[in-house]
């Protein structure tokens, strides 16, 4: 992989820092009038998930990671990896438990989802902002009752559990917000 | 190069108030009969601060004939100082500066600047100055000043004045995480004010730090501080945690404005940076007779970002470097 200089930092950069790829979500030039520059990046470790901010001098450098994302469908879980598929060339990736993480709640089949591929292997799974999936298990629905407050837990296709309103019944397909895991509207 | 490319990167309307900031800062000098001056933008001669790199021209006496090179002034510093010895009496100067490889969220490698020179004033009386102006531009209250070493003391709980280079180095690697093996005591100041004390200030308003270390009096005159130890009659002013000014009790003593040059070109070797032509024009002024006075120099796109309430040098100048 490339090197980059600390003046070619930006944001979406990928590098490796003590063997993880690493990705640049924040980079500020930092120079005081008297006194040397340089390059303050808040950093996100794509492996551990940590987030922290790193300093580096004007004339370090660092090792592109060899780190893409790529848009893939769903294919299946087999109970120890999930399986996805490039539409475009049929080319199958398993991704462990670690690269999809609480992402495998979210999951249905043929959805499309961003997997991160470190020397092409996925490190980590993005879901769609939003899904639709279907309600398998929660109390009876409370009819007329649909503009007042109140929640109850449902348990949806994939196994997710969220708070839905009162009124929602077994079988009703539900839009979910993957990134809060909150409930948005009927489908 | 996208064909979209063309457009400013700064509002109209943000040009015509940034236009409006620079008719005030003319007022102001007016009406304080202080004279309006330009220097050259290129200079046979570069700073000499190691910090500070200066972009190369090529000027050759016809097209493809054998150039030499000269240097896009990073201040007017030299030049107004003799106009000073030379007689010139209070002068500011707005123009452009240059210095290579600044580029980010607050720094442009041309940026416009706001120098001037007052003969009788001190850094006290030329902060006073410095304030009615930036007060009068952004509708600020008065403006907090403290020491250098009393703001260390307040933000990170160490002397500067005092504290051996391994109290700097811990500090430091307690709330940062940088590969820096510089035993140099000033890189590790620069880099807990640039880290941890200006993001503190952000939420301050505005504040005159003065007084700062004998070692970062870079052409300020040195005075003893309140228990006597050596400081630099220097100066510096920050809005939100922003470093907006840089002034000095300006050093008159030729002899040391001699060895302070020599000092820099020996430091930018021990570094590997470029050895530069150096100004000795400047210390035959100095020889001549620089008056007794005070100097600053302000961040004209900085006035207007913060006038603007805007953190981005793009929004204040119509074509940023990677524009023009």
């Amino acid at each position: 992989m490339a090197n980059y200089s600390a003046n070619q930092f930006k944001n979406g950069l990928k590098i490796m820092l003590d063997g993880d790829p690493c990705t640049m979500t924040d980079v500020e030039f930092v120079k005081p009038g008297k006194g040397q520059a340089f390059t303050r990046v808040k950093m996100r470790n794509l492996i551990s998930g940590r987030t922290w901010e790193k300093t580096f001098k004007s004339n370090e450098s660092a090792e592109g990671a060899d780190v893409m994302d790529r848009d893939m469908e769903y294919l299946y879980s087999d109970g120890e990896m999930w399986h996805f598929m490039e539409p475009a060339t049929f080319e199958q990736f398993a991704a462990d438990k670690n690269a999809v993480g609480d992402a495998h709640q979210w999951l249905k089949e043929q959805d499309r989802s961003m997997i991160t591929l470190w020397n092409g292997n996925p490190i980590s799974v993005t879901p769609p902002n939003f899904v639709e999936l279907a309600v398998t298990e929660t109390d009876p629905g409370v009819k007329g009752d649909t503009a007042q407050g109140g929640s109850k837990p449902a348990t949806l296709s994939t196994g997710a559990v969220v708070r839905v309103p009162l009124f929602i019944e077994e079988g009703d397909i539900l839009k979910i917000d993957t990134r809060t895991g909150g409930y948005v509207s009927r489908a | 190069m996208k064909a979209q490319d063309w457009r400013p990167s700064a509002s109209i309307e943000n040009l015509r108030r940034r236009a409006q900031i620079l008719a005030a800062i003319r007022r102001f000098f007016a009406e304080r009969y202080v004279l309006e001056v330009e220097t050259p933008a290129l200079s046979h001669c570069a700073v000499s601060d190691p910090f500070i790199d200066s972009i190369e021209a090529a000027y050759a006496p016809f097209p493809g004939g054998p150039s030499q090179p000269l240097y896009l002034q990073s201040s007017p510093e030299y030049a107004m100082k003799r106009l000073l010895a030379a007689g010139s009496g209070a002068i500011y100067q707005l123009g452009r500066a240059y210095r290579n490889g600044e580029s980010g969220g607050r720094h442009n490698p041309e940026f416009t600047m706001l120098e001037w020179y007052r003969p009788d004033f001190d850094d006290r009386a030329l902060m006073d100055e410095v304030e009615a102006l930036v007060c009068g531009v952004l509708s600020l209250p008065p403006i907090r000043r403290v020491t250098y070493r009393a703001l260390f003391q307040e933000q990170l709980g160490l002397d500067p004045l005092r504290a051996t280079l391994s109290d700097l180095k811990s500090r430091a690697r307690a709330s940062l995480d940088v590969a820096m093996e510089d035993d140099d005591r000033d890189s590790w100041l620069n880099l807990l004010m640039s880290h941890l004390i200006e993001p503190a200030l952000a939420g301050q308003g505005a504040v005159f730090v003065h007084e700062f270390p004998a070692s970062q009096a870079a052409l300020a005159r040195l005075r003893p501080g309140a228990d006597g130890t050596p400081v630099a009659a220097r100066f510096e002013l920050f809005i939100e945690g922003m470093e907006l000014a840089n002034g000095y009790h300006e050093l008159t003593d030729a002899a040391e404005q001699a060895r302070r040059l020599e000092a820099d070109q020996a430091g930018r070797a021990a570094l590997g940076l470029p050895q530069r032509p150096l100004e000795e024009r400047l210390v035959s002024a100095l020889q001549q007779g620089l008056p007794d006075c005070a100097g600053v120099a302000l961040g004209v796109d900085r006035l207007v970002m913060l006038a603007l309430q805007t953190r981005s040098i793009r929004d204040v100048i119509a074509f940023p470097y990677d524009l023009a």
